[in-house]
């Protein structure tokens, strides 16, 4: 019995996409603006029926290795860098004489080629300001992003690498 | 409702506007295209992002009960922000558009 569940491919059980029900339900809470029970066991079964049917779009599944670090990523890291970043930006956007800015493009050699991590990390230096992420080479594991004042790209791409790129991978084991 | 609450209410929507308008003017004085991205993704994190904290404080005091439907739009704006940015980048890099030159300003 206990190797029932490696024998059915994740395709064919009951939940295919356990993370993305629960989303789903949170969502249609969210929507909803409720938490009754009505509307809790109407999330759970729109959450449980529109996986069967998207199921083939999502051939993959996301590992998270620890939720608690997603979590703490979600907040010291990223939400954290939009707030500062954002004033920095707005800083450097009202000064007086704007052609003292330096933006310029940096590459980021990625460490890894998995498409979700990639497109993680490409979503999170696109929203924190300052850094828009605009060309990716798969072959070359490259990731082109450009900065509204790089003043020294190399310190730039190692920020961007201890600061993102390295949890992301702890998160998504790869 | 307390003066106490529409302070803060206040607060984040002044907060949000002051930054939905820097990230305007930033996008009016910045140099060339790739900069001018940058004016969108700001509006988008913090401007709405507070403009959508005072929303949920407002309703949530005057009904009395939770309102966390905003969280919503920042959750679809989060997700959708990064994906038109790239594009655009992405258009802009096939087309080769200029980029800052020295005391000349190129328009896109």
């Amino acid at each position: 019995m206990p190797d029932l569940k490696k024998r059915i491919a994740p395709e064919y059980r009951w939940l295919p996409h356990p993370l993305m029900t629960l989303t789903l339900l949170i969502i249609w809470l969210l929507l909803m603006n409720t938490i009754s029970f009505a509307h809790i066991l109407l999330g759970t079964f729109l959450g449980t029926i529109i996986p069967w049917f998207t199921n083939r779009f999502w051939p993959e599944r996301p590992q998270i290795s620890n939720p608690v670090l997603l979590l703490r990523f979600f907040f010291s890291p990223f939400l954290f860098d939009i707030i500062v970043a954002n004033i920095t930006v707005v800083r450097l956007m009202l000064q007086p004489d704007i052609s003292k800015l330096t933006p310029g493009f940096i590459q980021i050699p990625l460490d890894t080629d998995d498409p979700m991590v990639i497109s993680i990390l490409a979503s999170v230096i696109s929203l924190t300001p300052g850094t828009v992420s605009s060309e990716v080479y798969l072959k070359e594991r490259l990731l082109i992003v450009h900065s509204i004042d790089v003043p020294d790209p190399e310190a730039a791409v190692q920020t961007i690498k201890t600061r993102y790129e390295k949890p992301l991978k702890e998160i998504f084991l790869c | 409702m307390t003066i106490f609450i529409e302070f803060i209410v206040s607060f984040f929507l002044v907060l949000g506007a002051f930054f939905a308008l820097a990230g305007s003017i930033g996008s009016y004085r910045l140099p060339d295209f790739f900069s001018r991205l940058h004016g969108p993704t700001k509006s988008t994190t913090l401007g709405v992002g507070s403009m959508a904290v005072a929303s949920a404080i407002y309703f949530s005091f005057q009904s009395g009960r939770i309102s966390l439907h905003e969280v919503l739009i920042t959750l679809f704006l989060f997700i959708t922000a990064p994906i038109s940015a790239h594009f655009l980048a992405k258009a802009a890099l096939h087309q080769r558009l200029h980029q800052k030159k020295e005391g000349t300003e190129k328009i896109s």
